[in-house]
């Protein structure tokens, strides 16, 4: 609860790149950017200190000196620090990987599009580090919407009346979830009269109040973190965004509200959550991962494909918090399932990142995303292909990835309490991953199908870069060693042992069984017997990705959750 | 007495609110949720909350319902809704009731007297030199969520801005509007505005010490500027223009330098020393009166040309 004398760092890690967005805006014009870099060098400098801070121990600061309850305090604890950055990184790869597509064309004082780009990624990164830091539930609040105001509009830079309708859907339904949060956070006050989260969470007790609470709360930061099926904004608002808008919405802003979900579950009332809730979180995201993978191998743009991989991915955040419920103590606790699921949070941060920003670049040089013509895109573009390559391998878990390191820690907590069905879902969601990466591989590397076509420059900064982030994702597993972490030694001692290799090899094998049974075919070709079932799956997400089906879902998932916090502990 | 007119202020907001959701024509459904505003504001003033009175007859009622009413003049020209079907309307009240029901539950279940902060508020406002405790907190105590509102309200601008037809930037975006110049419009745009300088100026300053602030006073304003606009005495400045941008990042800007001269005073970000406490108050609002101002007004675009293409 003291305050730390670094405590400061904070505050500059919330409000310079707010300082830098307010600073771009009135240099304008071509110094946009340049504003932008400058506060992007500084924030990163930030960040690092306050990890070699965090390190030692977590930083804590009081707003104007005033204690909480009264007061707000700022807290840099471990998770925060990690998260921040692992943000860092991917907001400056981005950077970099849009210097091109949004400078100022020639001939013109200033544009709108690269402004507004410039203005958000700042803000998005505030905001994230604000809700990373915040110690407060009501200044978390303010974050959710700064986010929720920096991320829509990236949705719409194209100016396009398809991308405008996706950003309302967007901003509609996470409106809906910032209401219900908003709507906890009073009625927390009422009951406790302080919204500090360490206050709280030394005197939350399990009641009506507290779970109608939990229920809500959750529910309405599941809809801004679009787990399925509550992700009726994320296909539209990808399918017109440009590359590095996807990024930062599929990369960074949707771990905004993950995160405080991980804080409230986590930290605010552990002792709340049943073992009934926990399963139903992991569940949804099971379903996440398996329609979002069938529905991901069925379409013909990489753009969407990438994007419903997206939808899968959420589901793999959430297969935490069923294997962190101890139930002995009947509350969740951190420990090494955390640490797994923050690890999978940073490698899906970077993959996804580096993979949509690959697909744009496919777009840019063939003038088109579609994956039937793919062909011969491998040998105009090598290094995005190979980006590709790395980025689909990071996110199956191969070897010393980031998501290899969680999916061992998670898979050694299942065996310790005997839910195998958690490995089932762990291993076959690999499976996918691995299915729409050979997917997609399969027709880059495939001769190309029409006489050679006009094959647009792309910026070779933005290939590197790109590269970069997903050689990140692939390498994240050796934290590890990372003394800080305080992690198992030997997790990652023998990346090619036997064992290792027959996983890889049955995960690939499934995965093109997958993509074998799933993927569309051109009309000639006889489906294969399992299309049907995709025809299916594909149908049923329509189905749910209309407004009522949606706001629906929301509040079933908010009774169901209110219903098993309430009977979890009658019995 | 007073438990009767309780009583039929709530039957009445009940009565909007629900004609408000179930009306069929977008205009009277947004006159509708006006007058909701407007009552809910007095409720408000019943439960002895002055601040938040002004602030919901001001934003929830005023502005929202000025962008509101842009919003269905233009929808005028779209394909007409089609009305719910039986089933959702059902689900949806089915649903809806549910919900109140289980927040009625907890309301109920409530501690009473509620835990509240109050008193902690009462024993430190000394320290801030204001009188009004909603500005004690507001600017002293939770004064990090007030300036990031702040930045809040910079970026549902710049949102707004970057809708606006590329072709448009970086001058003045929509149709300049015009006005009879010796119609009532005009008329009104004319006579109103020193009025409401004068009240929303007063707003302002009282603020510190009573009901009242820079967000109450922003609102009236950004409201007579508008007008002026409206009736054509005015226009909207381009967005490229620098007193505008500078107008804009002035509140945030201002706020922030306050908040690191308290990291030299007191040694705590946005800490104020005893002694210029109330002068350093001022000057937040003082700074934070344009941007709001700025802000509220141009969230309110003007009609934009037809687009070529459409």
């Amino acid at each position: 609860m003291t305050e730390t004398p670094a405590g400061l760092l904070i505050v500059l890690a919330v409000l310079l790149p707010f300082v830098g967005m307010m600073l771009a805006l009135m240099a304008g014009g071509r110094n946009t950017p340049r504003v932008a870099a400058i506060t992007i060098v500084c924030v990163v400098v930030t960040v690092a200190a306050i990890g070699l801070q965090v390190a030692h121990a977590p930083l804590v600061y009081q707003l104007g000196g005033w204690a909480p309850p009264l007061g707000v305090a700022l807290r840099a604890d471990g998770p925060a620090a990690g998260m921040m950055a692992v943000v860092t990184v991917v907001v400056a790869a981005i950077a970099l990987y849009a210097r091109r597509d949004f400078a100022v064309p020639e001939g013109l004082v200033e544009a709108r599009a690269p402004l507004a780009f410039w203005l958000l990624l700042l803000a998005v990164w505030g905001s994230l580090n604000l809700i990373f830091v915040s110690g407060d539930l009501f200044t978390l609040y303010v974050g959710l919407e700064l986010l929720t105001f920096a991320g829509v509009p990236l949705v719409c830079l194209d100016g396009r009346a398809e991308t405008l309708r996706a950003a309302l859907r967007y901003l509609l339904f996470a409106l809906m979830g910032s209401l219900l949060y908003l709507l906890g956070t009073v009625l927390i006050f009422g009951v406790y009269g302080t919204l500090d989260i360490e206050l709280l969470s030394r005197v939350i007790q399990p009641s009506l109040v507290t779970r109608t609470v939990l229920a809500l709360m959750t529910a309405g930061l599941l809809a801004k973190t679009a787990l399925f099926p509550l992700h009726i904004w994320l296909p539209p608002a990808h399918a017109g965004a440009p590359a590095a808008a996807s990024a930062i919405l599929s990369g960074l802003v949707i771990k905004g509200s993950w995160f405080l979900i991980v804080r409230l579950w986590f930290d605010v009332m552990p002792g709340v959550v049943t073992f009934g809730t926990a399963q139903l979180l992991g569940a949804m995201g099971a379903a996440a991962i398996v329609v979002g993978s069938i529905v991901a191998l069925r379409q013909q743009r990489l753009k969407l494909l990438v994007a419903y991989s997206t939808v899968a991915q959420i589901g793999y955040l959430f297969l935490m918090f069923p294997l962190a419920f101890d139930a002995s103590a009947g509350a969740m606790s951190g420990g090494n399932v955390l640490t797994a699921g923050l690890l999978q949070a940073a490698s899906h941060a970077t993959a996804k990142a580096s993979m949509f920003m690959a697909a744009g670049l496919f777009y840019k040089a063939l003038g088109h995303d579609r994956i039937a013509e793919l062909g011969g895109a491998a040998r105009a573009l090598p290094i995005t292909t190979l980006t590709f390559a790395m980025a689909g391998l990071a996110l199956m878990g191969v070897v010393p990835s980031g998501a290899y390191l969680a999916k061992k820690l998670l898979l050694a907590a299942a065996a310790d309490q005997g839910q195998w069905w958690w490995t089932v879902v762990l291993q076959g969601g690999a499976a996918f991953t691995a299915g729409y990466t050979v997917l997609v591989l399969r027709r880059l590397l495939a001769s190309p199908m029409a006489p050679e076509r006009e094959i647009a420059r792309v910026s070779r900064l933005s290939e590197c870069t790109a590269l970069a982030l997903a050689l990140a994702s692939l390498l994240l597993g050796f934290v590890a060693a990372v003394p800080g972490i305080g992690l198992p030694s030997g997790l990652i001692s023998n990346p090619l042992a036997p064992s290792e290799l027959l996983t890889i090899c049955l995960v690939t094998g499934g995965g093109c069984l997958l993509a074998w049974g799933f993927a569309q075919r051109p009309s000639s070709v006889r489906p294969a017997k399992a299309a049907f079932v995709g025809v299916l799956v594909e149908d049923f997400d329509g189905l749910l990705r209309q407004w009522p089906a949606a706001s629906l879902s929301l509040f079933a998932f908010a009774a169901a959750m209110g219903w098993l916090l309430q009977s979890g502990t009658a019995a | 007495m007073t438990a009767w007119l309780d009583s039929a202020a709530l039957i009445l907001l009940i009565g909007l609110a629900a004609w408000v959701v179930l009306g069929r024509n977008t205009f009277a459904a947004v006159a509708g949720f006006i007058a909701y505003g407007m009552l809910l504001g007095l409720v408000w003033v019943e439960l002895q909350g002055i601040d938040v009175a002004m602030t919901e007859a001001a934003i929830g009622g005023g502005l929202t319902g000025a962008l509101m009413i842009g919003a269905a003049r233009r929808l005028k020209s779209a394909a007409p809704v089609a009305p719910a079907t039986a089933g959702t309307l059902v689900i949806a009240i089915g649903v809806g009731a549910a919900m109140a029901a289980i927040l009625a539950a907890c309301v109920l279940a409530l501690p009473n007297p509620a835990p509240s902060l109050a008193s902690l508020v009462a024993g430190n406002i000394a320290a801030t030199g204001v009188q009004n405790p909603i500005t004690a907190v507001l600017l002293a105590f939770r004064s990090m969520d007030t300036l990031l509102e702040a930045v809040v309200l910079l970026l549902a601008l710049i949102a707004v801005w970057s809708l606006a037809p590329d072709a448009e930037w970086p001058g003045r975006i929509g149709v300049p509007q015009t006005a009879n110049p010796n119609g009532i419009l005009a008329y009104i745009a004319r006579v109103l505005p020193p009025i409401g300088l004068v009240i929303g100026f007063y707003i302002f300053w009282a603020g510190a010490d009573q009901p009242g602030g820079k967000f109450q006073a922003a609102t009236i304003l950004a409201a007579m500027w508008l007008l002026i606009i409206s009736a054509g005495l005015g226009k909207t400045p381009p967005v490229s223009s620098r007193w505008l941008r500078a107008g804009l990042i002035a509140g945030p800007i201002g706020f922030i330098l306050v908040g690191a001269y308290g990291v030299a005073s007191t040694g705590a970000f946005l800490g104020l020393p005893a002694a210029y406490a109330k002068p350093l108050i001022v000057t937040i609002e003082i700074a934070l009166l344009p941007t709001l101002t700025l802000i509220l007004a141009l969230l309110i675009p003007p009609p934009l040309r037809k687009r070529a293409e459409a």
